[in-house]
């Protein structure tokens, strides 16, 4: 099978600092992938070398057939990227800016209104076509610039953390969106902070610190890192047990989730032992994918101080 | 072609709604034409002067009234002291001071040199060298008036009939709208373009353009032409205030006039394209802009002749496009001459317009960082 994207050792540094490390990765075309991690973890910076606008420092890879390092140009007419940043033009219209977009990818003349009422649809941005962008709100803002993006028809599509900064309504609507395109065969790489969207991602890749900590559907990702019991803990000051609840011997692992604790156990029959400690009733849960993210974090930062 | 239409449209747009710019793109000729154009002049007339008459005598009125009569000296000031005259130098009442000595008329009598003292404030150069100059022949036209009184019957030995050409009055407008012409348009044309590319990467807009299939070199070209468009609407403007206001004669073809202005637009348009791809930001394409205008304007022979300057110099202002522009259009304007003679200047412009575009094409890298 061709793969969508396939890296191998992909690196890229900023003076000392490794922003990604020894990326490899294979995307399989038509599903959504998406790239979760902390702040600073290298998501941007990986999506900006496939996108062909940084150049790796080493390493090597195809995106879409090409390869990243001689062909980014014939890569740039098949995706499309939508950056953290809103980058459209504000002094124009929301038609205007699409009817750019059409210019910039060659849209031959007589398709051009075609696909822009295509896009105005999939947008839900019919009725604003004449406003200035400067005036819209946020939400249609976002969805303005995934359409500007993807007019030409794209393969594959990069959104890099489309939806901060929308309301949860925008959000709900904007991954709908996505999920269309998708059931229409294009590949889509998001990175995205909230666990609700990387739930419904076929795939999550988990970057920390630049490298690829695991790539996996979000039930496997479950099923792989948590062994055990996972239970959650409803406790008045949840900061002060912590601590203590971690030392016990039965406890793998505790975070602090909100206002509850997220205790992991070996097996289920420690969970009358954990009522009997600390007395609250603990409520036995599926992991989420926060605690995989957590799980494989703390992993690392162990891992990291004895190799 | 399609990328190039786009990037034209759009440019045009954003030109059309910023209203600000397209006020002052239009408004800039205008006004800098109109305030440069009267109040800068070049010849200096009415000179404010103090006169110490110790004379007192009908020679040293005759004297005063030459100097009065060449319209360059306008007497303020009549003072009893030689303190009196230093001072209202020293204050700047006046700029001249003429002293007639107590033996004037009789020393013109005995037929001995009669002397005039002219103080100059020469503080001011180009004031200086009008009144000098002028003070100079007043006392040679009255000394050749005195021989040939006492001498009726001869001539004298030379005569040398000067013809100013092209401007025989010396009116200084017709020397500077042209040349204000130039400067109002590289200026503009330099600033706008610098910011350009800038103003896009500070946006963001810049790399979502980067992610799509435009090549450099559409992108360069979509952002320059409407602007070639803006550099002809400034031109008719100030051309038409030049010759409304100013009656600033157009002796040569107007057709070449705009044919040839094309190669000054374009090289203007690339230099302010490549400071918009060497920049880091709208600030530093601002200072890069007014770091290169000044000493073009300066250096161009815009109002201080270039035979003048010292070598060096001379040479380096050959790297200033203004300079070869103000040939042109002194050229097509007031001489009345065509493109046969301009080949040159007109080369030039064409190597600086290719040179500037290309380095901005090359600088442009379709990579962030």
């Amino acid at each position: 099978m061709e793969y969508a994207i396939s890296t191998r050792n992909l690196t890229r540094c900023f003076g000392d600092f490794v922003a990604v490390d020894n990326l490899t990765m294979d995307i399989i075309p038509g599903e959504i992938c998406g790239f979760l991690g902390p702040n600073g973890a290298g998501k941007s910076t990986a999506i900006r070398m496939l996108c062909g606008i940084l150049a790796p420092s080493s390493g090597s890879g195809t995106v879409l057939g090409y390869d990243l390092l001689q062909e980014t140009e014939k890569i740039k007419p098949k995706i499309a990227y939508m950056s953290q940043k809103f980058s459209l033009y504000d002094d124009l219209t929301v038609i205007e800016n699409l009817d750019f977009y059409t210019g910039i990818y060659s849209i031959p003349a007589r398709q051009r209104r075609q696909r822009m009422f295509e896009m105005l649809e999939l947008a839900e941005l019919g009725g604003r076509e004449k406003a200035l962008v400067a005036n819209l709100s946020s939400g249609y803002k976002q969805r303005l610039a995934l359409a500007a993006a993807i007019i030409a028809g794209p393969e594959l599509i990069f959104l890099d953390e489309p939806t901060s900064g929308v309301s949860p309504t925008s959000r709900r609507q904007f991954f709908e969106i996505i999920k269309q395109l998708a059931e229409k065969g294009t590949t889509v790489i998001v990175t995205t902070h909230f666990m609700d969207e990387a739930e419904r991602c076929d795939r999550i890749a988990f970057i920390n610190q630049g490298r690829l900590m695991a790539l996996d559907a979000p039930d496997q990702l479950k099923q792989q890192f948590i062994n055990g019991c996972m239970v959650s803990l409803t406790v008045p000051e949840p900061m002060d047990h912590l601590d203590k609840l971690s030392s016990l011997p039965y406890v793998q692992e505790a975070s602090l989730h909100g206002s509850h604790l997220h205790v992991l156990l070996a097996q289920e029959e420690d969970i009358a032992l954990l009522r009997q400690n600390c007395g609250y009733v603990p409520e036995q849960i599926t992991p989420s994918l926060e605690d995989v993210f957590i799980h494989i974090a703390r992993q690392r930062k162990e891992g990291g101080l004895t190799s | 072609m399609n990328r190039i239409l786009a990037v034209l449209k759009k440019e045009m747009l954003q030109i059309r709604r910023d209203r600000m710019t397209l006020g002052i793109v239009l408004m800039i000729p205008l006004i800098q034409l109109l305030l440069f154009g009267y109040a800068i002049q070049t010849e200096v007339k009415h000179i404010p002067t103090a006169v110490f008459d110790q004379s007192l005598s009908p020679q040293s009125r005759d004297m005063l009234e030459a100097f009065t009569a060449s319209g360059y000296f306008d007497v303020t000031l009549s003072v009893n002291s030689y303190a009196a005259v230093t001072q209202s130098i020293d204050s700047g009442q006046a700029k001249v001071g003429i002293i007639f000595p107590p033996d004037f008329a009789r020393s013109l009598h005995r037929g001995s040199p009669a002397q005039v003292q002219v103080l100059v404030d020469a503080s001011d150069s180009m004031l200086a060298n009008q009144a000098i100059a002028t003070a100079n022949s007043i006392g040679l036209i009255k000394s050749q008036q005195v021989l040939l009184q006492k001498m009726p019957n001869r001539q004298l030995p030379y005569d040398i009939r000067v013809r100013p050409w092209y401007n025989p009055d010396g009116i200084t407008a017709y020397y500077m709208v042209p040349a204000i012409l130039g400067i109002v348009v590289t200026m503009t044309m330099v600033i706008l373009t610098a910011v350009a590319i800038v103003r896009e990467r500070e946006r963001g807009t810049l790399e979502q353009l980067l992610v799509t299939p435009i090549k450099p070199l559409e992108l360069m070209i979509g952002k320059i032409l409407p602007y070639i468009a803006m550099g002809y609407i400034q031109i008719t403007v100030a051309l038409l205030a030049g010759v409304l206001v100013f009656h600033v004669p157009i002796r040569g073809s107007l057709l070449q006039l705009y044919l040839l202005t094309l190669f000054f637009i374009t090289a203007s348009l690339g230099l302010g394209l490549m400071i918009s791809n060497l920049a880091k930001n709208q600030m530093q394409a601002f200072q890069m802009s007014f770091f290169i205008m000044l000493p073009s304007i300066l250096l161009s022979g815009f109002m201080f002749p270039r035979a003048a300057m010292p070598r060096l110099i001379y040479y380096l202002s050959d790297l200033i496009p203004l300079t070869y522009y103000l040939d042109i259009i002194r050229g097509i304007i007031l001489k009345g001459i065509g493109f046969s003679y301009l080949i040159g200047q007109v080369t030039a412009l064409l190597v600086f317009s290719i040179f500037f575009l290309t380095i901005s094409t090359l600088k442009f890298k379709k990579k962030i960082v």
